[in-house]
């Protein structure tokens, strides 16, 4: 057990790109962290520096308190699971398992009572003696979690372990995945580009962008103070709508704007917005826009409307509960409640706070 | 076949049939020679079934010894042949594993300078440059030693240019795996990398043990001894037509048993022969 | 992403070693030697040497018997190569054919490769010698005046024989495998264009095994060049009167019957340059083979 601490990390390829530009955080011992962002953002990278497979260009990883920068993958005590699984395909699966603590020189017993064990926790135990070739993808990915739970490391690094699972077993998996970490309270580090995942995932949740933290935090934090444009708009599904005060359409919202003479945006997530449909009042603190709609999208439970804000105004979408029978065109009004409106200056993209 | 088409499938097996005994007679033949007197060989026609002279010619040639290559047995001939045979082939997939390993699973300065080096010799056979590898033997006292018959048969391109290409194929978290697993390169060289490689092995070895058996040129230069030769030269030795003496009945044994180690190579590791073959020309 | 790499700065170099090693002393060495030979002249008693430039080659080049050994190489070759490879293009296409016994003729196709090409051609003289071959005593038999021993075409004949007879199995497996490989639907279609099964051979499944063909042409022609050298020596020794004498075959007795180093030398040069050729074709050719399959 251990905490992972990383310093002013940084990454430049030899070919002078920079990849992480100085990452600080802490996962404090037993946390499951979450690491997303688009691809390409340095997510990756900073598991792979973290796991050894990548060289530390400046700052420092402390695992446990002992600083890694030049130490092997295999002496940093981590274990890690890979998207393709990367099980060693000539040996079975209890081979596989049992390969880094033959190369411990871990004891007989030890290592037969480890791999019961795991494969107890994991239901693995009636594949044991196959080949990874003949196991379908979620048991392969069971096995490459089993290889990493045998190890007793001190943290578990998971590089999009669930990416290459159909849909539904995805959720399965994330579950049992939470699950699991739960009961084995190890330190995770978990990577992934599936904010859904990441949402569901995390004790913390730590979104990057272009080889920076945008924000850091709890998931319901981050979900309802988004520290930026990017963050607002990449956490939550569909995205937070955005309106440029200055744009077209955006005059009956000028008087919400925040502090400082600053451009700024609102945005509002599409679930505290609700249509005025069938004769609805609109409340004292609420605020009524009004739209065209552009199209409706029918998800089963409920559905999205979405529409343009006073013609030319950017696309607004509306949650509405149920079936919504609106067509393209027809003209429609929603309310918003005034609190749920957040305010960012719109040429750096941070967050603006009301005084 | 899209028509039901039994005349032209008749046909195909009469021409298969033809073929194979236009390939395979040649074999026969000699077999057939090979299990008669020496008169009977040398007053054709030649029957068409085996005469009985089986255990007398094949016991005298393997162990007597045949006075024309200086009393040697072809007993000793097979073992050179051999020696030579399994030194190219494995020493050929030793060498190769560990420079394909190395162009493959390392970054290091003049990588690729190294990598060229070795693909242009992929372009000069042996027989190009004889007479300077020749001198190159003598220099350095290798003549009629086992040594001289198969190590500048070792130096070639083509196995390292198969497992580099075998090598790329394999996933690059395999190797991150194995590292976090604690396994150095050499123990992933061992423990994963040469497992994964054993179809391309055995196909390899069987092409080059044909390679090395059937080597002419290189070992008729660098063995002076009889007792060095390889059993394709001494066959050649063996034959005068110019010569009254010529043992034909042991020469037709010897034929015989230069062929058929190869040939049981080939047809009993068929399967990985043949995918080895058509990959490693693509 | 860069490749997974291990990251020791030594290792690389020591696995490397025994190729390189190997390589610098059996290939580079020796090449270069050859260069530098081919630059010089030797007198009689090899006491002096002195540099001549080019002289060697354009002594070569010049000297009728190389121009006629060019000449028999080439007709040996490409007769050598058409004779393997037509046969074997109409077994294989016979294979495809058949449905039972696929793998058993396949086996008893594939028996010549594993044959020394010197036994080879040994094998040919046996049957055809005029001491004691059978086929020599039959076509003496019908009135034809056969001694390949004496008589150059029959010389050649033989040897091309010998050498194609040894290379039809090689030729058969590329073939079958470039036949299993066009995709049935084509055929099919072709079919119910109404081309009958002559036609398809020759408007579909030829040209889809083209490329094939033109590698087996290269390799088959890189192997009458070079791996041909002991069925000349076996059979012929490159007689008789020269008519077998391959470009491979004079080098060998130049440099080592004749001691004519700077001359063999330059041989061996000019050999390099074709075989660089030929390779740099193949290699063309292959990168065009993708596009096809």
């Amino acid at each position: 057990m251990a905490a992972i601490e990383l310093s002013e990390v940084r990454k430049v390829y030899a070919g002078g790109v920079e990849a992480v530009k100085g990452v600080s955080l802490t996962i404090p011992d037993g946390a499951f962290c979450v690491l997303v962002g688009p691809s390409g953002c340095g997510k990756s990278t900073l598991l792979r520096m973290v796991a050894g497979l990548e060289s530390i260009s400046g700052g420092t990883v402390r695992i446990g308190g002992r600083v890694v920068n030049d130490l092997e993958p295999a002496s940093r005590d981590i274990a890690m699971v890979f998207q393709n699984y990367a099980l060693y395909p000539h040996m079975t699966v209890r081979q596989n398992l049992e390969y880094g603590l033959k190369n411990r020189r871990t004891p007989k017993e030890e290592i037969a009572r480890r791999v019961e064990e795991a494969a107890r926790i994991l239901e693995i135990g009636q594949y044991l003696d196959r080949r990874p070739g003949q196991l379908s993808g979620g048991q392969r990915q069971r096995v490459a979690m089993g290889r990493a739970i045998v190890r007793e490391p001190a943290a578990f690094l998971f590089d999009e372990p669930l990416s290459n699972l159909d849909a539904k077993l995805r959720v399965t998996m994330r579950a049992e995945i939470r699950r699991l970490q739960r009961r084995l309270k190890t330190t995770s580090l978990y990577v992934t580009h599936d904010q859904l995942e990441a949402m569901t995932l995390a004790d913390q949740l730590v979104v990057l962008n272009a080889g920076r933290i945008e924000q850091a935090g709890s998931p319901m934090a981050i979900y309802e103070k988004p520290a930026s444009l990017f963050v607002a708009t990449f956490i939550g599904s569909p995205a937070m709508n955005l309106v440029p005060l200055d744009g077209p359409g955006a005059s009956p919202l000028a008087t919400l704007a925040g502090p400082g003479k600053a451009k700024q945006t609102l945005g509002i997530r599409p679930e505290h917005m609700r249509l005025l449909e069938g004769g609805a009042g609109v409340r004292a603190d609420e605020i009524v826009l009004d739209l065209s709609v552009s199209g409706v999208e029918v998800v089963g439970a409920e559905s999205y409307v979405t529409g343009r804000l006073a013609n030319s105004g950017p696309e607004i979408a509306v949650r509405v509960p149920g079936y919504s029978h609106l067509e393209p065109g027809a003209s429609v009004k929603a309310a918003a409640p005034l609190g749920a409106f957040h305010r960012f200056d719109a040429e750096s993209g941070r967050r603006l706070e009301l005084a | 076949m899209i028509e039901r088409d039994r005349g032209g499938r008749i046909f195909a097996h009469l021409l298969l049939i033809l073929g194979v005994l236009i390939v395979a007679f040649p074999i026969y033949y000699t077999f057939i020679a090979s299990t008669q007197t020496i008169q009977t060989i040398l007053r054709p026609p030649l029957p068409l079934t085996p005469g009985g002279e089986f255990a007398e010619n094949y016991g005298q040639a393997l162990f007597g010894g045949v006075g024309r290559i200086g009393g040697v047995d072809v007993g000793t001939l097979l073992f050179n042949t051999s020696v030579m045979a399994l030194g190219i082939a494995l020493g050929k997939i030793a060498i190769s594993l560990l420079s394909a390993f190395a162009i493959v699973f390392f970054r290091f300065p003049f990588r690729m300078f190294f990598f060229w080096m070795i693909f242009v010799t992929l372009m000069l056979p042996v027989e190009v440059r004889i007479l300077p590898t020749y001198k190159v033997m003598v220099d350095l006292g290798l003549i009629d030693t086992y040594a001289g018959l198969i190590l500048p048969l070792v130096a070639s391109a083509t196995a390292t240019l198969l497992f580099r290409q075998f090598f790329m194929t394999i996933p690059p978290e395999l190797v991150e795996a194995a590292r976090i697993d604690g396994a150095g390169p050499m123990k992933f060289f061992r423990d994963i990398l040469i497992p994964l490689s054993r179809t391309n092995i055995a196909a390899l070895f069987v092409i080059l043990f044909i390679y090395g058996w059937t080597q002419y040129l290189w070992p008729l230069l660098v063995t002076n001894d009889n007792r060095m030769n390889t059993i394709v030269i001494a066959l050649k030795k063996m034959v005068s037509f110019a010569d009254a003496d010529t043992p034909w009945n042991l020469v037709m044994v010897t034929a015989i048993l230069a062929i058929v180690p190869p040939v049981l190579v080939v047809v009993l590791m068929q399967r990985w022969f043949v995918r080895g073959l058509v990959e490693s020309e693509k | 992403m860069p490749k997974a790499a291990f990251p020791n700065k030594i290792l690389p170099y020591l696995l490397l070693a025994p190729q390189v090693l190997v390589t610098l002393v059996f290939f580079y060495w020796p090449a270069s030697q050859a260069l530098y030979q081919s630059v010089l002249k030797e007198d009689a008693f090899g006491l002096k040497t002195e540099f001549v430039g080019l002289s060697n080659f354009s002594a070569i080049l010049s000297n009728p018997n190389y121009l006629s050994s060019l000449q028999t190489t080439l007709i040996f070759s490409v007769s050598t190569a058409l004779l393997a490879m037509a046969p074997a293009l109409l077994l294989a296409t016979a294979a495809e054919k058949v449905v039972r016994g696929k793998g058993f003729y396949r086996t008893l196709m594939i028996w010549p490769y594993a044959v020394a090409p010197a036994v080879a051609g040994l094998l040919w003289l046996f049957m055809f010698n005029p001491t004691m071959g059978t086929f020599a005593y039959m076509l003496r038999a019908y009135g034809v005046a056969w001694d390949p021993l004496l008589k150059g075409d029959q010389a050649m004949l033989l040897v091309v024989v010998a050498a194609a007879w040894k290379q039809i199995s090689y030729n058969f497996l590329f073939f079958v495998a470039a036949l299993q490989s066009i995709p049935r639907s084509l055929v099919e279609a072709a079919a119910i264009d109404g081309a009958g099964s002559t036609k398809r051979f020759w408007t579909i499944v030829f040209p889809l095994i083209a490329p094939t063909s033109f590698f087996l042409l290269v390799v088959n022609t890189v192997y009458a060049f070079f791996d041909t050298f002991g069925i000349i020596d076996a059979v012929t020794a490159g007689g008789p009167a020269r008519a077998t004498e391959t470009l491979v075959y004079k080098v060998y007795i130049d440099g080592f019957v004749n001691l004519d180093l700077g001359g063999s030398a330059a041989q061996s040069v000019i050999l390099m340059a074709i075989v660089i050729a030929l390779t740099a074709i193949q290699f063309r050719y292959v990168e065009r083979k993708v596009h096809y399959a």
